[in-house]
Order: C-alpha cells, then sequence, then structure tokens
C-alpha cells in the first residue's frame, strides 16, 4: 500500500533547483534509503516533506490526503516525523526530558498548565522504555549535551519515534559515526522500525549501510530521481553506479 | 523500573519546598516585629516579586527578552484608577476581577503582534508597544488625569474597610499587607506548577531549540503567546496590588525605565531560577528606597550595576547562592 | 500646491535624520548581527554634543565656524563607540543573545544618566545656526532654510556611504565579513578589526544624526529611546542589515509621521507603530532585509 506520494514536487533556491519535478513514492513498512551525492536534493526532499520547506510546484499525499498546504505540525500530527542531520536536541536538558517531551506533545499534553509534569508515571516510563529499546537507558538522567555523536544521533531517533510516526525521515542518522559503531545502531534502529511497523526512509551516504540495510533504493542526481529498485537492482545498475559510487561495483 | 524512581529522587520537588516554609513563616510573622513602614515597603517588595515572576515566564522560562513589561503593570494600576473614577467601585475583589480582564485583553493584542519575532525584534516591540501605552496615557489627560494622575483611595478587602477616622497606614500594614501577602502566595504557587507542568517543559523546550520543539510538533507561537498571556496577568494584576498602595497612579508607571527596573530586579535574582526573580525584586526594592536618598543618577547607578552583574554574576543572586551551596555540600 | 511641497520638505527633513540613525543601527547589525539598545542613546549624544558646542560654548563665534563645529557630535559619538566595542561590547558576541541586549540595555541607561549629569535636565538648544540662515520663500510660506541643508546633509551622506559600502576596498570587505565571518576571517580579514571600524562608523551615522537635528529642535533627555524605537520602525519596515533598506524605511516612516502630524496629531506615534505591526505581520523580513 502507499503510504506517500509526491508528484512533480519542485523547489529552487534562487538560480539553483535543488528538487526539480520530483514523483517520489514510499510503500507502506518499507525501509528505503535515499542516495544521492551532496547536492542531489536528498535532504531538501525530505524538507519538503516533513513541511520545514514549502514547495514551489507539486503535491505530497500522505495516506491518501493531501498535505502540500499544510504545517510540520498538522503532518506530524497525522504521522510524519523526522531525524536531523545535524542533530538537533534538547541539550540541556536530561535524555529522558527529550524523549518525554515528545510523548507529551503526542498525548497533547503540553497544552496543560495546571499539572505537574513529574507525576505522570505513564509518559516517564513509556519514555524509558523507549531508550531501553534505544540502548541509551543507562544515559536517562544525563544531559543529552553530553552522549557521545552515536548516542545522539540514536537519542535524535528515538525522540522521533516517541512520536510514534507512521513515516520516519532520518538523515543520515551515521554520518559521524565511527564505522565500528554504524552497524550497531543501524540494527537497532531497523529493529525497531520494522517490529513497529513503521515505514523508514533513511539518507545515507555509506554504501555499505545502505545495500545492508533497505528493502529498496531511491537515487537522486542533480534534483532528479535517477534509478528505483531493489538493492540488486541498483547494484546492477551503470548509470547509478558511476555517477555515485564512481565505478560498476563488483558482485 | 527503578530506573525511573531513580531519576524522579534527584528531581524530587519536594527538597525545594521544605525552605519555602520557613520563608512563608517569617513572611506571615514579620509585620509583628518590623513596624508599619517597614511592613508596607516589604508588601511592594512582594508586589515587585509577583511582577518579576511573570516576567520571568518569558525570560528565563521561554527565553523571551521583553522591555515593556511596565505596560501590563500599567494595564493593571490603571484598571483599577479606572475603575474608581468611572464605576466608583471600592471592592478589591472587584478591581481584581477588572485587571485580570484587561491584562488579559492587553496581553493577547500586544503578544499576537510580539510573538511572530524573537530576541532584538520581540525586545524593541514591546518597548515600542509601551511607549504606545505611555504616550496615550500622557496625551488624553482628560481621561488619564495625564502627569497628574488619577488617585486610588483604600479600598475593601473581602468586605473589610478602611472606617473614616481610622489609621490608613494602619491599614495598610495590617490587613492590606496580609491580603497582598495571601496573593503573593498564591502566585508563587501557581506559577510554580505552570513551569512544572508539560506546558512549562514545552516552554523550556522551544527557548532551548526551536527547530526541534517544532518537530516534536509543539506550535511555537501558540505556546509563545500563552507564556506572554500568563506573564502579562501576573504583572497587571501586581500593578493592581500596587495602586492602592502608592495611592495614585502616573503614566510613568508605564514608561521604559520601570520596564528596565523589572529586567533588572529579574537579572539580580537570577533569570534562570524560580525564585531568582522573587529574591531580586524584593532586594531591588529596599536598594531603591535606600538609595533614591543617595543620588539623582539613579539610572547610572542601575545601568552601573546590570553591566557589572551580566559581567561576571550573570546568574545573580540566587543562581550564585545556589552554586555556593552546592559546592560546599560537595566540600562537606 | 505649496503646502504640498512644505509638506514633502518636513518628511525628507524627517527622513534624512532618520536614515543617518537607522542606517547606523543596520550598518551594525549587517557586519556584526547585534543591535545595540543604547544606539539611540549615543544618536542622542551626538545632539548634546553638537548642541553643547554650537549652542553653549562657542554661541557667539561666527556662522561659517559653527557649520564646521557641527559634526562634533558625530566625532564624539563615533569616539564612544570606538572605545565600548573592544572594551564591553566584545565580550558578549559568543554569549546568548540575552545577554548581549541586557548589557545594551545597562548601557542604555548608563549614558541617559550621564546625559543628564553633564548637562542638566534642560534641553539644550542651537538654534543660532537654526536662526541665521534664514528662510526661503516657498509660494505663500517661509520655509526655514536650515531644514534644507539638513536635507541636503542626508542626501549627501546616503549618496557617500553607498559609495562607501559599494566602491570601496574597505566597503567589499565589509559585505565579505557581513556574509560570513569566518570565512572572511580564513582569508586573511583581521575581523576585530572590522568590527570596531563597523561599530564605529555605525556610531558616527547616529551621531551625525543627532547633531544635525539639535539646530531646529533643542537636544533633550529621553530624546534617546524615541530615536530609538523610530530607527528600530524604520529597519522593520526597510529590513535589518540593509542601507537601501534604510533610505527608503526612513522616507516611509518621513512620510507617514508628516501625515500623521497633519492629519491625526493625537496619535501619530501610534499610527507609525501600527505601521510597523503592519509590516511585521505581512512581511517580516522588510522590503531589502534578508530572510
Amino acid at each position: 500500500m502507499t503510504l506517500l506520494v509526491t508528484t512533480g514536487l519542485t523547489k529552487s533556491f534562487g538560480q539553483n533547483i535543488a528538487v526539480n519535478n520530483v514523483d517520489f513514492t514510499v510503500r507502506e513498512g518499507e525501509v528505503l534509503a535515499l542516495i544521492g551525492s551532496n547536492g542531489a536534493g536528498k535532504t531538501t526532499l525530505v524538507n519538503l516533506i516533513s513541511g520545514l520547506l514549502p514547495p514551489d510546484r507539486g503535491r505530497i499525499e500522505f495516506r491518501g490526503a493531501d498535505v502540500t498546504d499544510q504545517s510540520s505540525y498538522e503532518r506530524i500530527r497525522a504521522g510524519i516525523a523526522r531525524s536531523f542531520q545535524l542533530v538537533n536536541l534538547f541539550d540541556q536538558l536530561p535524555c529522558l526530558d527529550n524523549v518525554a517531551l515528545a510523548i507529551f506533545s503526542r498525548e497533547g499534553k503540553t497544552l496543560h498548565l495546571l499539572s505537574l509534569a513529574d507525576r505522570d508515571t505513564a509518559v516517564w516510563q513509556e519514555a524509558l522504555e523507549i531508550l531501553h529499546h534505544f540502548g541509551l537507558a543507562g544515559k536517562a538522567g544525563g544531559l543529552a549535551g553530553g552522549l557521545s555523536q552515536g548516542e545522539r544521533k540514536l537519542l535524535d531517533v528515538a525522540v522521533a519515534y516517541a512520536l510514534r510516526p507512521k513515516l520516519l525521515f532520518l538523515d543520515e542518522p551515521t554520518s559521524g559515526v565511527s564505522t565500528r559503531e554504524k552497524a550497531p545502531i543501524m540494527d537497532i534502529i531497523t529493529g525497531i522500525v520494522r517490529s513497529g511497523g513503521i515505514t523508514a526512509v533513511i539518507i545515507e551516504h555509506d554504501m555499505d549501510v545502505v545495500f545492508s540495510y533497505s528493502d529498496r533504493i531511491v537515487a537522486m542526481h542533480q534534483g532528479a530521481i535517477l534509478a528505483d529498485g531493489t538493492p540488486d537492482e541498483i547494484r546492477r545498475n551503470d548509470a547509478v553506479t558511476t555517477t555515485l559510487i564512481g565505478s560498476p561495483v563488483q558482485p | 523500573m527503578s530506573t525511573v524512581a531513580v531519576v524522579f529522587e534527584a528531581r524530587s520537588p519536594l527538597r525545594r519546598v521544605t525552605w519555602a516554609l520557613p520563608v512563608a513563616v517569617l513572611l506571615l510573622a514579620l509585620p509583628y516585629a518590623i513596624g508599619a513602614y517597614q511592613t508596607i515597603l516589604l508588601a511592594y517588595g512582594l508586589i515587585f516579586a509577583i511582577a518579576a515572576l511573570g516576567f520571568n515566564l518569558l525570560l528565563g522560562y521561554t527565553g523571551l527578552l521583553s522591555f515593556g513589561h511596565s505596560a501590563y503593570f500599567g494595564v493593571g494600576a490603571y484598571t483599577v484608577a479606572f475603575m474608581v473614577k468611572y464605576l466608583h467601585a471600592t471592592s478589591m475583589e472587584f478591581f481584581v476581577a477588572g485587571t485580570l480582564v484587561t491584562s488579559i485583553l492587553v496581553s493577547v493584542l500586544f503578544g499576537f503582534v510580539c510573538v511572530r519575532y524573537t530576541r532584538i525584534f520581540f525586545g524593541i516591540l514591546t518597548l515600542a508597544l509601551s511607549q504606545v501605552l505611555w504616550s496615550l496615557a500622557f496625551k488624553f489627560f482628560w481621561v488619564t488625569g495625564g502627569t497628574d494622575g488619577l488617585r486610588v483611595p483604600a479600598p475593601s478587602l473581602l468586605g473589610l474597610r478602611l472606617g473614616a477616622g481610622e489609621d490608613k497606614i494602619a491599614f495598610l500594614a495590617g490587613p492590606y499587607y496580609y491580603y497582598v501577602l495571601a496573593l503573593f502566595f498564591l502566585c508563587v504557587a501557581v506559577m510554580w506548577v505552570i513551569v512544572s507542568s508539560p506546558f512549562g517543559r514545552a516552554l523550556q523546550a522551544i527557548r532551548d531549540n526551536e527547530t526541534r520543539a517544532e518537530f516534536v510538533g509543539v506550535q511555537i507561537r501558540t505556546y509563545r503567546l500563552i507564556a506572554f498571556v500568563v506573564s502579562g496577568v501576573f504583572t497587571g494584576l501586581a500593578g493592581a496590588l500596587w495602586v492602592p498602595l502608592n495611592g495614585l497612579t502616573t503614566p510613568d508607571i508605564m514608561h521604559w525605565t520601570f520596564s528596565g527596573e523589572l529586567v533588572f530586579m529579574t537579572v539580580l535574582g537570577g533569570f534562570r531560577t524560580f525564585t531568582g526573580p522573587i529574591i531580586g525584586a524584593v532586594v531591588f526594592n529596599y536598594l531603591k528606597t535606600y538609595a533614591v536618598g543617595f543620588t539623582v543618577y539613579w539610572q547610572l547607578f542601575l545601568g552601573v550595576i546590570l553591566v557589572v552583574l551580566v559581567l561576571s554574576l550573570p546568574t545573580g543572586i540566587a543562581g550564585t547562592a545556589a552554586r555556593a551551596l552546592a559546592r560546599a555540600r560537595r566540600a562537606a | 500646491m505649496d503646502v504640498f511641497v512644505i509638506h514633502v520638505l518636513n518628511a525628507l527633513l524627517y527622513a534624512s535624520t532618520l536614515f543617518l540613525t537607522a542606517g547606523g543601527l543596520s550598518l551594525i547589525y549587517g557586519v556584526m548581527r547585534i543591535v545595540n539598545l543604547a544606539h539611540g542613546n549615543i544618536y542622542a549624544f551626538g545632539a548634546y554634543v553638537s548642541a553643547w558646542i554650537v549652542g553653549s560654548l562657542l554661541a557667539g563665534a561666527p556662522t561659517a565656524v559653527l557649520y564646521v563645529l557641527l559634526p562634533a557630535g558625530a566625532l564624539a559619538a563615533a569616539l564612544v563607540g570606538a572605545v565600548l566595542e573592544p572594551t564591553l561590547l566584545r565580550r558578549f558576541y559568543k554569549r546568548a543573545e540575552e545577554y548581549q541586549l541586557l548589557v545594551t540595555f545597562g548601557l542604555l541607561m548608563i549614558l541617559e544618566d550621564l546625559m543628564r549629569l553633564l548637562w542638566g535636565p534642560f534641553p539644550l538648544s542651537a538654534s543660532a545656526l537654526f536662526e541665521n540662515i534664514g528662510s526661503l520663500s516657498i509660494g505663500e510660506s517661509l520655509y526655514p532654510g536650515y531644514n534644507l541643508v539638513v536635507i541636503g546633509i542626508g542626501a549627501v551622506a546616503a549618496a557617500f556611504l553607498w559609495a562607501f559600502v559599494y566602491r570601496t576596498k574597505f566597503g567589499v570587505v565589509l559585505r565579505a565579513t557581513s556574509q560570513d565571518m569566518r570565512m572572511a576571517s580564513a582569508l586573511g580579514v583581521n575581523v576585530n578589526r572590522i568590527y570596531v571600524q563597523a561599530f564605529t562608523i555605525g556610531c558616527f551615522m547616529a551621531g551625525l544624526g543627532g547633531a544635525i537635528i539639535v539646530p531646529a529642535q533643542s537636544a533633550v533627555l529621553g530624546m534617546g529611546v524615541d530615536a530609538l524605537v523610530l530607527a528600530f520602525i524604520v529597519v522593520v519596515i526597510g529590513g535589518l542589515g540593509s542601507l537601501e533598506g534604510a533610505l527608503v524605511g526612513a522616507f516611509i516612516v518621513g512620510v507617514v509621521r508628516e501625515a500623521g502630524i497633519t492629519l491625526f496629531p493625537e496619535i501619530e506615534l501610534a499610527v507609525l507603530y501600527l505601521m510597523a505591526a503592519l509590516v511585521l505581520l505581512i512581511r517580516p523580513a522588510g522590503l531589502f532585509g534578508r530572510a
């Protein structure tokens, strides 16, 4: 079943056409990797879909409804969440609070002025469980600013996950992380995503990660979709391999 | 899961409440020890503390520095004055109710414009709007009494009136002080709950990382507006409590210099803590009362202290004291 | 018809001094990303110094001499800026913006009382220059010649600034630093020196705005905050960080104020604030501002 469809999505910044007439589809339940060289338009596409930027032209349909004119707030309520390329957390708050805030928001409790946040044990319990799933339970009380890069990346995803989205965009979840840590991080993320029935779109540069973890790969180049297929199909696609990888990959 | 319990222990609100009790008892008992003049002075301090508490919801918790909070204080004061002048009202409860209405209206109006911006734009917008009110109070002198101001007699407190031959000072130092104190306790309690609520958490999140807050589903503008209105109401209430004590309200109360004093007292006390503004307001009140007697260049004095504070003691009295206490505890 | 011309001239007069003040504010922001809340009081300081020199100190001197000395206020303001930036403001660039606002607010209070301390609570005037120029007849009315001088100075300043920022080498460096401070620094630009120079120029402009207006209006306490708020309205309309914006914004505010004074004298200030609020609602970046 199709979860997200964009039709003719276009966005320019002055002379630079970042996203050029893109028809992009995401199917329910899949883990999709969005690849392309720097400047290909991947992050801009995600920014358009998550509502950070308004498109110049085109439509975005999510679960059958047209969300093109909706604010980011409305899209989150509809079920789209994201993590950020440059980790974006509440560094001055403890990890537990970072996740708890997402839960409070999801439950609509953030407009409650006259109840004590600390008393809502259900929320804190859930926050702790989520941290546990992401392997961060030990750092629950510590400030988000004090975590290692890999842990921060995981926390960023955990916060987005706490919103219980249907569609989760992960913008380079392993960038800046040492090679050794990449696999464990991706294992955790894909494990949670698959068991939770969440559809994930992952922007990645590391081809090992891309080929190991995704069901489907969409390659972008200069604002347009270059290729769309399973990892095997993409591996065999010479246009992709030459543009992005430099030379055809040895089977 | 015991970890939740462990995490909570470290943040138990009960620890903070333990010292609040002795302070409350002190405030209740002081009038019997310090005499009428000092009690009235303390009442002024408590009133400014309510105003600063409101102001700091915006600064400390939402990250918005307002240079025009005198506007809401003035709205409170003039609401009471108008009710006396046009409605011949005398009941303090009536005054409080009226102020709640007017301060909500004005804060919603001003807030709607101001919260679309942050930092400097926000600051100067709030300054500009309060100057508009000030200039209106000035120009429409046939309504507001202009620079002569409007007089406000002692109100009735829950039906208790100041009798014809009775001593006004005793009334102000007695029943009125306790009325102010009761409202002070109420305001502190309500504000404490608000900043500890999920809403309060969301505000702090917005302050720390606007983009992330937005992407967690928090609508920045709405939350800021709510904080703005709550802040305006607290400060307006303070204004309403102030005017019967002062006996008179004039346009100066809406001038930017008074906004500056609100900023100053909050920074003096420490704007990153809950109690900072309260401490700062009370200390400032004494500072001003005694220093004004010394020099006409009061602004210069304040300005220099503010610059020094920001340079060397940015966490203010409360913050510095908290750190000293923590260090002492660790050394012990 | 003559009445219309006079209104236009009044608007231009107002716009001239506004452009200088707001332009200074915008320049400083454009290069250094700081807003100096004491900027209005630097304008006031310039006004006071000029009024003092021209109005009191050398009151009897010939008109030509007074003219030459009028910009003294601008120089004094520039000096204040040159001292303040490296000693006080520089420490705050790395800190949260609230601290910057707080420290410049403290400066605002200090300068206000300093002016009271130096020159007392009463207005200081320098009307000799204003009167000595005489008036021009426009139709049936007489229009003060001095006002035309101010308009002239404003126009010259605008042209000079434009040339300075867009045509000189210094201007190129200034613009580069404002676009990307780190990049400029990596290319060998002495960013600290640029900062103090930009700040000084901005203060000079504000001081000049005060200096040229002072023969027409006296220097009074409180003029600084009024100027700050008006300069802010100008940059809201024109866009913070843009000199063209300051020019256009100053012109618009000049016109609206003139119309306001003529048609709604009671709420003239309120009309201006309303306009600023409207602009903020419709086009927050201003006409020429960077988003």
